[in-house]
């Protein structure tokens, strides 16, 4: 072998280079300090703050008059239970229909891509917009504020993740299921809600419980449609307290005791929306797994 | 696989002992049972159709409503007039979209300016230098604060982050007798509603360009690594090229929502219909304005003003998620090597 | 799929049993002004009766704007409606509480009623042109308190409010550059500053911003231990912000000149009158939509203004007088049903 041309090892720029990585993996290191330590803290106020407000009381005791110690945030709780468990019941229907559709039958026609860009819009649209589309529709039209149009909000903020989660559930089936129902003379209405459908179920509730998780803490929407009701009422129909909502007015208000219950709400829509998260995660996990 | 119709139930032809003839009772049996299953599937394409349509059209439904709606204000002022328009005056009944679409563009310009520098950092560190044992957990938990509701970053602006720019960050900078810093320090204001955007934007574009990083083929980074390349050298010249659109498109995905988020700029914003050069100053984006004023809008252009500023943010957040699409889509066509 | 079924069905029924349930409630929507003391009277009535009032205090413009909509049992506004505005919406007006408005600060080191102020130098610290709080207008006022050199943030109504029209009608009526602009009204063009939403979003401003100045109502800077001004009142003599001086400016008041009571109570002559005090009103059509609901709504009135008193005084506010009150219960035959009939007998 002959020997190769020796080139000099350039220490200079080799140690220019090890200093330049050096200096760029510590601003990483950096700002992964700043993002994480920001967001740490934002947490840690949330707890420190929020948890010592949730009570008995919290729980069970409707909002107080301003400047009057003491109350909960009750009607808030219940009303956001029922606005969001209306605005589900509406949007999971309607979302894993629309995602059938889409997969199995609508396929790549013309119409079944327009929907899916419209889905793509409106997961990503600013809710407050609809929730003026819900006021000139479900409001501005009956002249009240109501639990009704709350939800009909929510569900219209819901319905684009349920679509998107089926209709990427259902892609991932495959064909040799659907066939082998065709093949045992399956009609095609059940072959796509007994067979496929519940082939993908576990990630289905998935993404019906990230919808939920994404409903329970939107405040835009409901601050024209669902308003806020300082009673403990569960009549849809007229305007109604809901966690959000709430929490936006006591923050803002110069009252110790209603700031509390502010973290309060907020720290419990925090802890719903955190648990629903990794449940849903969880579910998806075992499911792949199994 | 047949298109539509359903397969015709398995018959019972002839079995191995031989003659099992079809009865005519039988026949029309099971020309029953095909036509019914037929009708059954015609109909659940129906109505899954229709629940697919029904998408479409509160797509187009919020499109038409807000058009009508803010047709008024629009024909008073013409689309020009309200785009170029300085004053937001309900109590003369005058109203022009600048204040607002500049506080939208500013607060997402600084949010923007923090928070991808520190996404970055984020996804690199994810995907090049974090230890094996903590990059699941990490990223676990920088996907589930993506998901945390923005009223809460709004809270905690407005209780912990304002209190502490008024007291230690805002006086030294006005200090620097920048027209941009200018000002008394309130602790509320346009700069503070970026800096609350940014925090809120950071999870969701450093999820996106983690996911967008871990799609580089092993293969090359491996390559640059193998003729001698620092980390940083790979990063810089390796796996950004290569993943530049999708990275591009994910900031734009951070923008576009930044730009739409009402929650946590409300609380923090200010509330001010007026231009400042200052970004200590109050002022007031698209979906503030909407939160705070629509409620009680009373003159008789105000609410159709609103409405009409309610289309230009959903327009303009269409157009940059638009071209967000498009450039994640061309990013991942260029996937394959 | 049966199980899932199940747990939807069950669920449905349990949301639709309770959407079932109407509650009995009356509602109403409008001034901050008048909020507290309206929650304590519902406080009581609830106890009392058992039905619910619901007040959202969305300001006197919100207010106005529902009741013109229907879409709730009554409004309230502390900017009285015209006589003319009153016929063409239909509407029946009467005040239902009488509160003054005082102007709070966040200067450190001074507390309440330990600065004076008048109309005519709070209209230019309200104009811009005076900016620090050491300006010479304010020390010639206060020559014995040490004032910072530190700037004056505006802080003011950022939604269509009453409290905003009684405050800038008492400051056009004693500051003639005032009066030119910004002007009076529910919204003005303020110069400068911070808006805060609703009377207590104006408080919380002040209590955040070191060097704040606003106006509110003066329970919430009551209830939120504020600094506030005392004032110099048309006779040029000081007062100080309580439920007396706010009696004492309405103590000589017609409360007939104007359509619906609605007059003003600012800059009114008396040595112990609170020269920003004013009425809230209370608007209800005259021709009832749902006459069980208009009856519920005046009952609750009816009871408020026999019973509210002590409640009202204790947080400063003053209750209406007994001969007015005569008069506004004999205005609620105005009234009535589809067959004409009042709808409170």
């Amino acid at each position: 072998m002959s020997a190769l041309p020796q080139t000099p090892f350039n220490t200079g720029l080799y140690k220019r280079r090890k200093i330049t990585n050096v200096i760029g993996l510590a601003l990483s290191f950096v700002s992964v300090t700043i993002g994480l330590l920001g967001l740490a803290w934002i947490l840690w106020t949330l707890a420190v703050n929020g948890l010592s407000a949730l009570n008995m009381d919290f729980f069970t005791k409707s909002t107080p008059a301003p400047g009057s110690a003491g109350g909960g945030m009750a009607n808030a709780i219940v009303g956001s239970l029922m606005i969001v468990g209306f605005a589900t019941l509406i949007s999971t229907p309607i979302g894993i229909l629309a995602g059938i559709y889409l997969s199995e039958f609508g396929k790549t026609s013309k119409f079944a891509q327009a929907t899916r860009f419209v889905v793509d819009i409106m997961l990503s649209a600013p809710s407050i917009v609809v929730g003026l589309f819900v006021f000139a529709l479900a409001v501005a039209t009956v002249k009240h504020f109501s639990g009704w149009a709350g939800s009909l909000a929510l569900s219209l903020i819901a319905i684009p993740v349920v679509v998107r989660t089926t209709e990427n559930m259902l892609a991932l089936v495959p064909g040799s299921l659907r066939e082998a129902a065709f093949a045992l003379g399956a009609p095609r209405w059940k072959v796509s809600l007994a067979v496929t459908l519940r082939a993908v179920k576990g990630g289905v509730v998935t993404g019906v419980l990230l919808a939920v998780a994404r409903m329970i803490g939107e405040t835009a929407p409901l601050l024209f449609t669902a308003l806020n009701n300082q009673f403990f009422s569960t009549d849809m129909s007229r305007p109604m307290a809901n966690l959000p909502v709430v929490i936006y007015n006591f923050a803002m208000s110069p009252y110790e005791d209603w700031q509390k219950l502010a973290w309060g709400g907020a720290a419990l829509i925090a802890l719903i929306v955190l648990t629903i998260n990794i449940l849903a995660r969880v579910l998806f996990r075992s499911k792949l797994q199994a | 696989m047949s298109a539509n119709a359903s397969t015709p139930v398995a018959q019972t032809m002839t079995t191995s002992t031989g003659a099992t003839r079809q009865s005519a009772a039988d026949q029309a049996r099971l020309a029953a049972k095909v036509a019914t299953f037929s009708s059954q599937d015609r109909w659940f394409e129906r109505v899954t159709f229709l629940f697919a349509a029904l998408v479409l059209l509160a797509m187009v439904g919020i499109l038409a409503s807000l058009l009508k709606e803010a047709a008024p204000a629009l024909s008073k002022f013409g689309l020009g007039g309200f785009l170029t328009g300085t004053t937001w005056s309900p109590s003369d009944d005058v109203y022009g979209a600048v204040i607002a679409i500049f506080g939208t563009l500013i607060t997402s310009a600084i949010a923007m300016l923090f928070a991808v520098p520190i996404s970055f950092g984020i996804a690199i560190f994810l995907t090049e230098t974090c230890p094996a044992v903590l990059r699941r957990p990490l990223g676990t938990a920088i996907e589930l604060l993506a998901g945390v509701p923005s009223i809460i970053y709004g809270i905690w602006g407005l209780f912990v982050l304002a209190p502490l720019l008024q007291q230690y960050v805002q006086p030294l900078l006005i200090k620097t007798g920048l027209p941009i810093f200018a000002g008394p320090p309130l602790g509320i204001g346009i700069f503070t509603a970026g800096i609350v955007l940014a925090l809120m934007v950071i999870p969701f574009t450093a999820s996106v360009m983690r996911d967008v990083f871990e799609t580089v083929p092993a293969v090359l980074k491996e390559s640059a690594y193998g003729i001698g390349c620092t980390t940083w050298e790979v990063m810089k010249n390796v796996v950004l090229p290569y993943t530049r659109v999708g990275v591009i498109g994910g900031i734009m995905l951070g923008l576009g929502r930044a730009l739409g988020e009402t929650m946590a700029v409300t609380f923090v914003i200010g509330n001010a219909n007026r231009l400042s050069p200052s970004l200590f100053a109050p002022g007031n984006s698209i979906a503030s304005t909407l939160a705070n004023e629509f409620a009680e809008a009373d003159p008789a252009l105000h609410v159709p003003s609103l409405f009409a500023l309610g289309l230009i943010l959903f327009f303009i957040t269409v157009v940059v998620l638009m071209a967000a699409k498009w450039l994640t889509a061309r990013g991942t066509r260029k996937a394959g090597i | 799929m049966k199980f899932a079924k199940r747990i939807l069905f069950a669920s449905a029924l349990a949301l639709g049993s309770l959407s079932a349930v109407q509650a009995q409630d009356i509602t109403g929507a409008g001034a901050t002004f008048p909020a507290p003391v309206y929650a304590k009277w519902a406080e009581a009535y609830k106890a009392a009766t058992g039905a619910q009032l619901n007040y959202q205090a969305i300001g006197s413009g919100g207010g106005i704007k529902q009741i013109v909509a229907k879409t709730v049992d009554f409004g309230a506004s502390d900017d009285p409606l015209s006589g003319e505005d009153l016929t063409k919406n239909g509407l029946l007006q009467f005040p239902a509480v009488i509160g003054g408005v005082v102007a709070v600060f966040n200067v450190p080191g001074i507390g309440a009623n330990q600065m004076v102020l008048n109309g005519a130098v709070l209209g230019e610290i309200y104009r811009g042109s005076i900016k620090t709080w050491n300006d010479p207008a304010l020390a010639k006022l206060n020559p014995s308190l040490k004032l910072p050199d530190s700037a004056i943030t505006l802080i003011y109504r950022s939604d269509s409010s009453g409290t905003t029209a009684v405050f800038t009608d008492y400051l056009a009526q004693t500051n003639p550059a005032f009066k030119a602009s910004p002007g009076a009204g529910k919204t003005v063009n303020w110069p400068a500053g911070v808006g805060g939403r609703g009377n207590a979003g104006v408080a919380a401003n002040v209590t955040k911003i070191a060097g704040a100045i606003g106006y509110v109502e003066y329970a919430y800077a009551k209830q939120n231990k504020m600094s506030y001004a005392a004032m110099l009142n048309r006779d040029g003599k000081r007062v100080e912000a309580d439920d007396l001086t706010f009696a004492a400016a309405a103590d000589k008041a017609d409360w007939n000149s104007e359509p619906g009571f609605g007059i003003s109570l600012n800059n009114q002559a008396g040595e112990k009158a609170w020269p920003i005090t004013s009425a809230s009103f209370i608007l209800m059509h005259k021709a009832a939509a749902d006459p069980k609901r208009s009856a519920e709504a005046l009952k609750f009135f009816k009871w408020s203004l026999a019973n509210g008193g002590k409640l009202a005084v204790d947080l400063d506010y003053v209750p209406m007088p007994a001969n007015v009150v005569k008069q506004i219960e004999n205005s609620w035959k105005d009234i009535k049903d589809a067959s004409g009939k009042a709808v409170l007998n």
